[in-house]
């Protein structure tokens, strides 16, 4: 496809629609509007190969404002209509855009499989653990305790995890970021772009309205540095104010405990080092909780393979092109055939 | 005229073959008799010799039944004749029974007097034991009425195979082909294709091809010398008078296959094709999944909801989306078929209808899902629904779907149903570059573009796809604005928005051919009006009776959304409309909201096809014989 390059390099706003934002004001999907918008300035995407496709609920709004092109499905279903976008053309940079009541509740299912099949698209969820757009039932992220319409007295049922549901289910790029972390959000989202095959990234979105502050004990200033880690392949395991604190393995157990560096004489050398590629690992870093242990943000595990498109393309020979009059002919004439004459 | 019963060997003696204008023979057995592929052959040689036909294979439930029960026999029924046959045929003049189970599940479809063929050496107690009969039929008297030709053809089969050096095990496994062999010799049917496909079928273990020919001639070959005696009978029956050209069989699930590929390559579009398994549909996924070196995506997807979602993310993409499944699935697919009626994407659904409620009779035939199809959905939500009325027939209708999509922009349902996908009928080949192309042009001009500006004609919004640079837009579920495509509340909007969709069906109503009559004359007494596969039966009823002089006409619809637009002015120069459904009266109802005639139905909901002499009956009650 011909690409006619700009002029000038795009920015965030070129990637803006004229429709007015519909959200909450203070809604965390501003911030990640504003994330996406701008990293995909900086990768310099083409908006006419770029796709976004959604569910339903006020996260999956998002592909209204994206100067790209859009598909606002029905409920849940959003990644199987990317499936078939992206099989019919691999060329496309197709990203969905979920809720966590869209993608874990009624699309569960499909969530499951597009991971499973590692279909090369990025997907977003939205965490705000909370249904917003239906006026704040408890979701299945919801922590259980979570009062709401529908839970008055607080909701019994245990939540699930978004990272360790991705992991698995087999997902091959499993990342999470928080939507006020601007700077965090982009790199994240540029490195699932980068990754070829079913990119995961929970991202932890404040709704104002129905679930304000639900994130803050690890998400507020003050709080940030004692219960955040941001993980770094290849580097020691750092958190903590002035990187104080570090994660290590229980000795003889798998298990991760919180230590402070040169107490008890720890050093830096006695830290995990992240290996974006064990995913055993990667499962104990989603387990984590605040205040115990610190929120694992970044890229918790990524180790790409073969995407289902790919693997389709390759592995069966399939061609894009339409057949011939010629081969439907031979086809139609394939077996047992015979002739009436006049 | 009905198939005549088959005269007695008195008659047969006097010529060498006693000529038949039709005849209807069915093979039963044990699961693992090999009665499919018996009747296959059957089916190719009889093709061969010109004859005109309709096969039904008839499965059991069960995967892998016990051996020697009732629920585990396998039928396979052939209809062929000298003239048009049009369904699998009403009641058996031959059964082939191959062990007391068949005989004890079939003798009741047999005619009065017909021949029933058995493998007595099946017969021993315990088989008759397993198959429930307390006395053994073949020396009780039961089978008084009929003509029994009881032959020992396990005994007859071990001992022309197993002294080619065949294991007795795989020597027993050639009755099924000794009594093909029989078969033959009764119609006169040429062996050697039968041979021929043996030894390929077998290339790999040399011994078992020649023992299957052996047992194959050595039936023919008994067939011969009880000739003499007059014990077996022979019969002629001449080929059909077909329009001259190429032919084959086929049927309706690999016809809907073809047809949809034919349809996407006269549009010039990928075909891409998601589907869930679920009798009696899955035929179609595996027929098409086998052409993907001819460039079609297929594509197993996780449920029928996932299924649909994806052909329309295909279509949205750029491709010709499919997807099919049986009742119960396009119920599941409502939701999203919603979306593609508001998105304003081509999509095509194949509904392979089965007998329901819920899992009803899965592997049985019925048309209930007619409503469902016009109507199952929420909101307003107007689309196309065409029905194939046999199994060739299943591809003209599939390239219509396609047509009609793309040329819209607009999902369309087609419907087949459990017979329809598994029988098979002689199909005239047809030339792919005689058929009239309808490519699609992609909008990718951005000047003036609006997603949802319209063809002054077809009202199709533009097909403008992801990757197409300056067309970047956003559409989704959402009511749009009638010309931008973005969000709109605006009350007036969605009124023009609902008028619209409908009225693109107004527009279809144009661009198909007007209703014409089948068999009979444009006006009179009574005109009997079909749908689906019920055309087989109808049309045998109707061309009879009119050629006995009865004043009755055949109207057989393939276009149920929209409806012909004639079809209100043709219904009322009858005095009285007969619609036979294999439901509780669905297009019945529709025919009269929509025009106001007095239709009548005449419906059967059993799970099995009409016979002929029921819709005959039903004509003759109406007008007095
Ligand atoms: C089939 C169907 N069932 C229910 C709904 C109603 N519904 C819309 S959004 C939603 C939940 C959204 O929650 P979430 O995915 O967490 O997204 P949020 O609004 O919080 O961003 C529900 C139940 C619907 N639109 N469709
Ligand atoms: S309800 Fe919550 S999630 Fe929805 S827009 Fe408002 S703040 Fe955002």
């Amino acid at each position: 496809m011909n690409v006619v390059s700009p002029i000038k390099p795009r920015t965030a706003k070129d990637f803006a629609t004229d429709q007015e934002v519909r959200w909450c004001p203070g809604c965390g999907d501003y911030a990640i509007l504003k994330a996406v918008q701008k990293m995909l300035a900086d990768v310099d995407a083409d908006p006419a190969a770029t796709v976004f496709v959604s569910g339903i609920g006020c996260s999956s709004r998002f592909p209204y404002y994206m100067a790209t092109y859009g598909f606002h499905t029905i409920h849940g279903r959003a990644p199987t209509v990317a499936t078939g976008v992206k099989l019919v053309n691999p060329e496309l940079d197709v990203w969905v855009v979920t809720g966590d009541g869209d993608a874990l509740s009624i699309g569960g299912n499909h969530l499951l499989h597009v991971l499973r099949r590692n279909v090369d698209l990025q997907i977003l969820l939205f965490n705000n653990e909370i249904y917003g757009l239906t006026k704040g039932q408890y979701s299945p992220t919801s922590r259980t305790g979570t009062r709401s319409p529908t839970s008055p007295t607080g909701s019994v049922e245990r939540p699930v995890s978004p990272i360790g549901f991705a992991l698995g289910a087999g997902g091959r790029f499993v990342a999470r970021s928080i939507d006020t972390m601007q700077k965090h959000l982009v790199d994240v989202l540029k490195q699932a772009r980068a990754h070829r095959g079913a990119s995961f990234v929970e991202i932890f979105q404040n709704c104002i309205v129905y679930n304000d502050a639900v994130f803050a004990g690890f998400t507020e200033r003050d709080v940030a540095d004692a219960n955040q880690i941001l993980l770094q392949d290849g580097k020691p395991m750092i958190f903590g104010a002035k990187g104080s604190r570090g994660l290590r393995l229980v000795p003889g157990k798998l298990e991760i405990e919180a230590v402070t560096i040169g107490e008890n004489g720890v050093s830096v050398a006695d830290l995990l080092v992240h290996d974006a590629t064990n995913r055993p690992l990667a499962g104990l870093l989603a387990a984590m909780q605040p205040p115990a242990l610190p929120m694992a943000l970044g890229v918790l595990y990524c180790d790409p393979a073969m995407a289902l498109g790919s693997a389709v393309h390759a592995g069966l020979g399939e061609r894009q092109a339409p057949p011939s009059a010629d081969e439907l002919n031979a086809l139609l004439r394939r077996g047992d055939t015979w002739t009436v004459s006049a | 005229m009905r198939t005549s019963t088959l005269p007695t060997p008195e008659a047969s003696l006097s010529d060498a073959r006693q000529p038949l204008e039709s005849v209807v023979v069915r093979f039963a057995g044990d699961s693992g008799d090999g009665i499919q592929l018996t009747g296959n052959r059957f089916a190719a040689v009889t093709a061969l010799a010109g004859n005109d036909l309709t096969t039904f294979p008839d499965f059991p439930a069960e995967i892998r039944a016990p051996v020697g029960t009732t629920y585990g026999v396998s039928a396979f029924q052939i209809n062929f004749g000298a003239r048009a046959v049009k369904t699998s045929g009403d009641a058996p003049d031959v059964l082939v029974a191959l062990n007391p189970a068949a005989l004890k599940v079939e003798l009741g479809r047999l005619k009065p007097g017909g021949i029933v063929i058995v493998d007595s050496g099946a017969f021993n107690e315990r088989s008759l034991r397993k198959a429930g009969y307390a006395a053994d039929p073949l020396n009780d008297g039961s089978l008084a009425s009929y003509r029994l030709i009881a032959i020992d053809i396990s005994k007859m089969t071990l001992e022309t195979v197993k002294p080619l050096g065949v294991s007795q095990h795989d020597a027993l496994r050639c009755k099924n082909i000794w009594t093909l062999g029989l078969v033959y010799w009764m119609f006169g049917r040429d062996r050697k294709p039968t041979a021929d496909w043996l030894k390929k079928r077998f290339a790999d273990s040399p011994l078992i091809a020649s023992g299957n020919i052996a047992a194959l001639d050595a039936g023919h070959a008994f067939g011969e010398t009880a000739e003499l005696s007059g014990d077996i009978p022979g019969y002629s029956v001449a080929p059909a008078s077909l329009d001259p050209g190429l032919y084959r069989t086929i049927t309706g699930g690999e016809a809907l296959a073809w047809g949809l590929v034919a349809g996407a390559h006269l549009a010039g579009l990928k075909l891409f094709f998601a589907s869930y398994p679920i009798t009696p549909a899955s035929p179609l996924l595996h027929a098409l999944t086998s052409l993907r070196r001819l460039g079609v995506s297929t594509f197993q997807a996780e449920d029928e909801i996932a299924a649909v979602c994806a052909a329309i993310g295909a279509s949205y993409a750029g491709a010709m989306g499919v997807t099919s499944s049986s009742g119960p699935g396009l119920a599941l697919k409502g939701e999203a078929l919603g979306l593609a009626v508001a998105a304003e994407l081509p999509l095509v659904v194949v509904n392979t209808q089965r007998a329901g409620p819920s899992t009803g009779l899965p592997t049985k035939t019925e048309q209930s899902d007619l409503m469902q199809a016009l109507f199952g959905r929420h909101g307003e939500s107007p689309l196309a629904v065409l029905a194939a009325s046999g199994s060739s027939d299943c591809f003209e209708t599939a390239i219509e779907a396609v047509r009609i999509a793309t040329r819209y922009m607009i999902p369309v349902i087609v419907l087949s149903d459990g017979y329809i996908a598994n029988a098979a009928q002689p199909w005239r080949v047809p030339d792919i570059t005689a058929l009239s192309p309808f490519p699609v042009e992609f909008r990718t001009d951005p000047k003036g573009f609006a997603p949802y500006a319209r063809d002054a004609a077809t009202l199709a919004r533009p097909w403008a796809i992801p990757g197409t640079p300056g067309l970047e837009h956003r559409i989704g579920g959402l009511e749009k604005d009638q010309l931008t495509g973005a969000i709109s509340y605006d009350p007036a909007n969605h009124q023009q928005m609902s008028d619209t969709r409908a009225e693109k069906l107004d527009r279809i109503a144009l661009d198909i051919p007007l209703q014409t009559v089948e068999t009979g004359r444009g006006e009179g007494r009574l005109a009997v009006v079909g749908w689906g596969s019920t055309h087989g039966p109808i049309s045998r009823a109707v061309v009879s009776l009119v050629e006995r002089g009865y004043d009755v006409a055949h109207i057989h619809l393939r276009h149920l959304s929209p409806l012909p637009p004639n079809l209100g002015e043709l219904l009322r120069r009858y005095e009285t409309v007969l619609v036979p459904e294999m439901n509780k009266g669905q297009l019945v109802q529709l025919l009269r909201a929509q025009y106001l005639v007095p239709a009548e139905g005449l419906n059967k909901i059993s799970g099995q096809p009409f016979k002929i002499a029921e819709i005959e009956a039903a004509i003759l009650a109406r007008l007095g014989s």
